[in-house]
């Protein structure tokens, strides 16, 4: 029995070994460190951590399995991918292929490739929020556009700094501060940097509260940040029925590329809202919500695998990533401020930086900015409607790029 | 035909021009049906009042005089989803954290935000 061979053999196939070994297995240590940093940030600081420990721990176990050249024992393998996606592959688009070598992470990740996911946690999404504010005041629908400015600014830059057309609006959609949205775009656009920008959108919404503030202060005075805004009007049950009809019929007819995200967020808003349908709403909000969660969080974790996340071009998606979400900042307040001026001061234009979609974050910090320069403010629910307004209008924007880069 | 990959500075300008249009459109569509739709809701309300009220006005019990409003009183407010209980509780937190007796505020309505919807 040659017990120092099998030793051998065992130490030369233990992932230690493949660290200093295998071509380039220094990086995996690295995107393990990092790994654990956000580990750190999702359970430590809170950033995100339903969906950033899931995707910490899905690049965990990615980049502790795979290594170039030994895929064997690897969750998920980038190299099928590549094939599924590459046209002179025997394996281009074959669902088939990808099983027959699949790891448990690959068979994860169909769901986001199908684009399932994203769709899903729209439905939850529109189940958990209450579009009444919006219907009680249509206007902010306009917040919800004029929020969308940075979703082109970055895609503009993303241009300027030498990324392709379909990858540039991958990127530009991280300032729709929406992340179903991001993922669902860069999966059909450029999924080789669906790791990069899954962790720059969640990351920075995550951090609107540290974001936002500075530049709200920055764009309106103290007499705009203390006005108290009129109580909107109740809306009628009726209303918020017909909604999500009216919403599917007519952006689904607008962009049809907006189909499987609209369609699924007013499915989930109908569940809500229609009152026959109180079991699905629950199960939509919290069961399929959490499971679908675990699924999208760790195959999108998947994807940071050492070779494709390690490059200049990951930095360049991050410094994007954070001007998006403050150029979006910037386009809601500049919305907020001309309906300052149009309404003769009756509208605080801090609500404008809720168009953002990050619900119910940005409406949040709307809130507490508020509050601070007059503590018997409450804009929570003003902000409402430009928060939810901005959910709507990513997904325009997104339907826009997939439709021009698809 | 436009190279949609290696695009050029000035299309992808444009480009994000455009779309940044094609979002406000959309959405300003929108905002003209929302506006209809409740246009529309609203109309509905006083022609179904007097339908509604005929058969009250046969109850025996709907022909009892409204209460007059205690001294002092600024009227009625609207309660939704919320206990009466409740609102009672939430005024009297609402006049202690203000420093200001009750009397001197006016609550038009009070009602119930679910957890989900902030």
């Amino acid at each position: 029995m040659d017990i120092l061979g099998v030793l051998q053999k065992l130490g030369l196939e233990s992932g230690f070994a493949s660290f200093f070994l295998t071509d380039g297995g220094w990086k995996n240590l690295v995107m393990i460190i990092i790994a654990f940093v956000l580990l750190y940030l999702g359970i430590v600081k809170k950033f995100e951590p339903l969906l950033l420990v899931g995707i910490a721990f899905g690049c965990l176990l990615t980049n502790l399995s795979y290594f170039v050249g030994q895929g064997a024992n690897a969750l998920y393998h980038p190299e099928i991918w590549a094939a599924f996606l590459d046209e002179t592959s025997p394996a281009y688009h074959s669902y088939g292929a990808v099983m027959k070598q699949a790891g448990l992470l690959d068979f994860f990740y169909i769901g986001v490739k199908a684009g399932i996911y994203p769709s899903l946690i729209f439905m939850g999404v529109g189940a958990m929020t209450d579009f009444g504010p919006l219907l009680a005041n249509p206007k902010s629908l306009l917040l919800g556009a004029a929020a969308q400015l940075g979703v082109f600014v970055a895609f503009f830059g993303a241009v300027l700094l030498g990324f392709t057309g379909p990858q540039a609006a991958s990127i530009g959609i991280i300032g729709g501060a929406d992340g179903p949205t991001a993922i669902f775009l860069t999966t059909k656009l450029a999924p080789e940097l669906l790791g990069p920008i899954a962790i720059a959108a969640y990351s920075y919404m995550a951090l609107i509260p540290l974001i936002q503030p500075p530049i709200m202060k920055a764009m309106t005075t103290d007499k705009m940040r203390k006005v108290k805004m009129v109580q909107t009007r109740e809306v009628s049950k009726t209303e918020k029925i017909v909604f999500p009809m009216v919403v599917s019929t007519f952006v689904i007819l607008l962009l049809p590329s907006t189909a499987p995200l609209i369609g699924c967020l007013m499915l989930g808003n109908l569940f809500r809202e229609c009152g026959v349908t109180d079991r699905l709403s629950d199960t939509v909000q919290n069961a399929l919500m959490n499971i679908i969660t675990i699924f999208l969080a760790t195959s999108v974790g998947a994807t940071m695998v050492a070779q494709n996340f390690l490059n200049f071009n990951t930095i360049k998606i991050i410094v994007l990533g954070l001007i998006a979400f403050a150029i979006s900042t910037v386009g809601g307040l500049c919305g907020g401020l001309v309906m300052y001026k149009t309404s003769g001061g009756q509208i605080n234009p801090l609500i404008g930086s809720a168009g953002v979609s990050a619900v119910p974050m940005a409406a949040r910090v709307s809130q507490d900015v508020g509050r601070k320069y007059n503590k018997n403010n409450y804009l929570l629910m003003h902000a409402m409607g430009p928060n939810v307004a901005g959910v709507i209008g990513s997904a325009i924007a997104a339907g826009f790029l997939l439709s021009v880069f698809g | 035909m436009i190279d949609l990959v290696n695009i050029s500075v000035g299309n992808a300008a444009g480009y994000a021009l455009l779309g940044y249009m094609v979002v406000f459109f959309g959405l300003v569509l929108l905002m003209c049906v929302i506006f209809a739709m409740g246009k529309i809701m609203h109309k509905e309300k006083p022609a179904a009042a007097p339908a509604a009220a005929a058969p009250a006005a046969a109850a025996p019990a709907a022909a009892a005089p409204k209460a007059e409003p205690a001294p002092g009183s600024a009227g009625d407010f609207k309660l939704y989803n919320t206990d009466p209980r409740d609102a009672a509780m939430v005024m009297a937190i609402v006049a202690d954290t203000l420093g200001k007796p009750l009397n001197e505020l006016r609550f038009i309505s009070i009602r119930e935000v679910k957890e989900d919807e902030v």
